[in-house]
């Protein structure tokens, strides 16, 4: 009796909480579909009398989406590897020599990750400003790249575990220093690497405030700032101000069906670091 | 929690052959390492960490002794003036006031995330379905879910319509974002709904990272679930319960997409970030925001601080 009695209990806060977070999404889902006269007629929780999908059209074309899914992604690629690039690099140098401020430079590196991001932007305009970066694609790109410690941690993390007798190895065999960072070290990051392109990947697809802030002009839009500047002209038209923010939400819901456990891990190792 | 399965799959196997013909003399070079070899890896890294990191941060300290407005070519040094003006008008004190809503927030986030956790942990019937719907909302869009609860709350929307399924009226509805008294609960309600799923699946890892036959020897020992919490679990998650509560102090203080993209801090939300963000570039009064980001950064760095003083690293690492 005590047995069911909890079990009960369990069920029901798990549904209550499916519901609670569930309902306001779906909700979006049933207005999405409504025509502008059926929105107008019925309630949020009533199903949608002639289902249609033209506002996704309407949503996608008057939003410029197009263009915001371009800019998005130009901007995550380039940040993407950027970011591999410069944390694998660092990483290869704080791991795999001594060398003279070596202590100092780490903790450069150490001290950078307590400095919030949100706090410095009222000084970091000047500079991207002063470096011609404002408006323009290279402004994100640079942040994004530039002020990632957390991905320079978790490759530091994993290249302690390679071994360095493969180092020593390859030095025999005549490989330079940038060759081994090249053949041996980059290719065994992969794990770390793959890590670090999910939680770069979430994170930039989502940011609003950098590209807010460093690129103003409506052709920059980024999904994030085009379908904030969309809300403007779209006023209350909540059936294709829902499509619009589907569109966005959809290829985040394919990804995280697709990588489930990818994102669980790897999102949990940027977070605790 | 995902290094260790991830270190396993490091292949033991020794790298291809370089080209041949090994010079004796250039590998003891290389083996020791030129002096500038390290240099090269990092001038790169360097230059952006110090560009985009520590310059930003040395001229937020100089702007904040200035009157500068962001675009005259002259700053007049006004010493401490604008840390004297934040701290003295209350209108821009107030923000953290806001901070408070979320700060509360943000341990009834935390003590749903461990319960929910805690469930989980046991055997659950559709355990994944409900661990992604608890998780999912964390990987949604900011300006996507301020979406969702402008809706949810406007007037007749989403909020309104469920509690009229309970036959309250809708002439009796409060506005959720239109009242000054309701509004950072109802914002603060959203951050709940948009971050309870990154801490509760932080959580269940660091439960599941738990040996399973220490469970099954309390079972054995006749230890019931209450018991098994208080003292298997509890214990054992209690590192990472400091760290997400240390970084729920920092993250309160630093919240801005939601207030700014819901409502643009209108009706009494406007949070510390939205604050300094619109001082700077709204009323053009970069030295007073930069005074307020100093302080800002202050806090933050003594909360955290605070937290390597009461939580070692070590303890925190989980993997």
């Amino acid at each position: 009796m005590k047995k069911t009695l909890a079990a009960t209990g369990k069920y029901s806060s798990l549904i209550i909480a499916s519901l609670v977070t569930l309902v306001p999404l779906v909700v979006i889902v049933l207005t999405s579909l409504k025509t502008a006269q059926d929105y107008a007629t019925s309630g949020p929780l009533d199903l949608p009398k002639h289902p249609t999908l033209q506002n996704f059209v309407t949503a996608f074309q008057d939003a410029d989406m197009a263009r915001a899914f371009l800019n998005t992604t130009i901007i995550l690629v380039a940040s993407v590897v950027g970011t591999i690039i410069i944390g694998t690099m660092t990483a290869y140098a704080l791991d795999r020599f001594q060398f003279r401020f070596k202590k100092l430079v780490l903790s450069l590196f150490l001290l950078a990750t307590l400095v919030p991001g949100v706090t410095t932007q009222v000084a970091t305009f000047q500079v991207v400003n002063e470096l011609g970066l404002y408006n323009t694609r290279l402004a994100p790109i640079a942040l994004f790249m530039g002020t990632d410690i957390v991905s320079i941690y978790i490759f530091v993390q994993f290249m302690r575990s390679i071994p360095i007798s493969l180092d020593e190895a390859a030095t025999l065999d005549g490989a330079n220093h940038f060759t081994i960072y090249r053949r041996v070290i980059f290719p065994l990051l992969k794990p770390a690497i793959a890590t670090v392109i999910i939680i770069k990947g979430v994170a930039i697809y989502n940011e609003f405030y950098i590209p807010f802030l460093y690129m103003p002009s409506q052709d920059l839009g980024v999904i994030s700032t085009s379908l904030f500047r969309f809300r403007g002209p779209m006023g209350t038209q909540w059936e294709i101000l829902s499509a619009g923010a589907l569109l966005v939400i959809i290829p985040t819901l394919i990804v995280f069906l697709a990588l489930q456990k990818y994102i669980y891990n790897g999102l949990s190792a940027g977070a605790t670091k | 929690m995902s290094d260790t399965p991830k270190v396993a799959t490091v292949p033991r196997r020794t790298p291809r052959p370089f080209r041949s013909n090994p010079r004796p003399a250039v590998v003891r070079q290389s083996q020791r390492g030129w002096r500038f070899t390290p240099w090269l890896f990092l001038l790169v890294p360097l230059a952006l960490l110090v560009t985009f990191t520590y310059i930003p941060v040395a001229n937020m300290f100089w702007y904040s002794t200035t009157d500068w407005n962001g675009i005259s070519k002259v700053k007049h040094s006004v010493g401490l003036d604008n840390y004297v003006e934040f701290f003295t008008r209350p209108e821009l004190f107030r923000v953290f006031w806001v901070s408070a809503y979320y700060l509360a927030a943000s341990v009834i986030q935390l003590a749903l995330a461990l319960y929910f956790a805690t469930l989980l942990s046991f055997k659950t019937r559709l355990k994944n379905t409900f661990k992604g719907i608890l998780y999912f909302p964390s990987l949604i869009n900011g300006v996507a879910v301020s979406f969702i609860f402008l809706f949810f709350f406007q007037p007749g929307g989403t909020l309104d319509s469920v509690i009229g399924l309970f036959g309250v009226s809708q002439d009796s509805m409060p506005q959720w974002l239109g009242n000054p008294d309701i509004i950072n609960f109802s914002l603060a309600g959203t951050s709940i709904w948009r971050y309870m799923g990154l801490n509760f699946v932080l959580f269940l890892g660091a439960i599941q990272s738990i040996p399973a036959g220490i469970y099954e020897a309390a079972e054995l020992d006749g230890a019931g679930k209450w018991a098994q919490f208080r003292y298997i679990i509890a214990p054992g998650i209690k590192p990472i319960i400091g760290l997400s509560f240390i970084l729920a102090i920092s993250g309160s203080l630093a919240v801005f997409e939601i207030p700014f993209i819901m409502t643009d801090g209108a009706n009494g939300s406007t949070t510390f970030v939205i604050q300094t963000i619109k001082t700077a570039f709204e009323s053009n009064k970069v030295g007073l925001a930069s005074a307020m980001a100093v302080v800002l950064l202050a806090i933050i760095l003594i909360v955290t601080w605070v937290q390597r003083r009461l939580v070692p690293e070590e303890e925190v690492n989980l993997t």
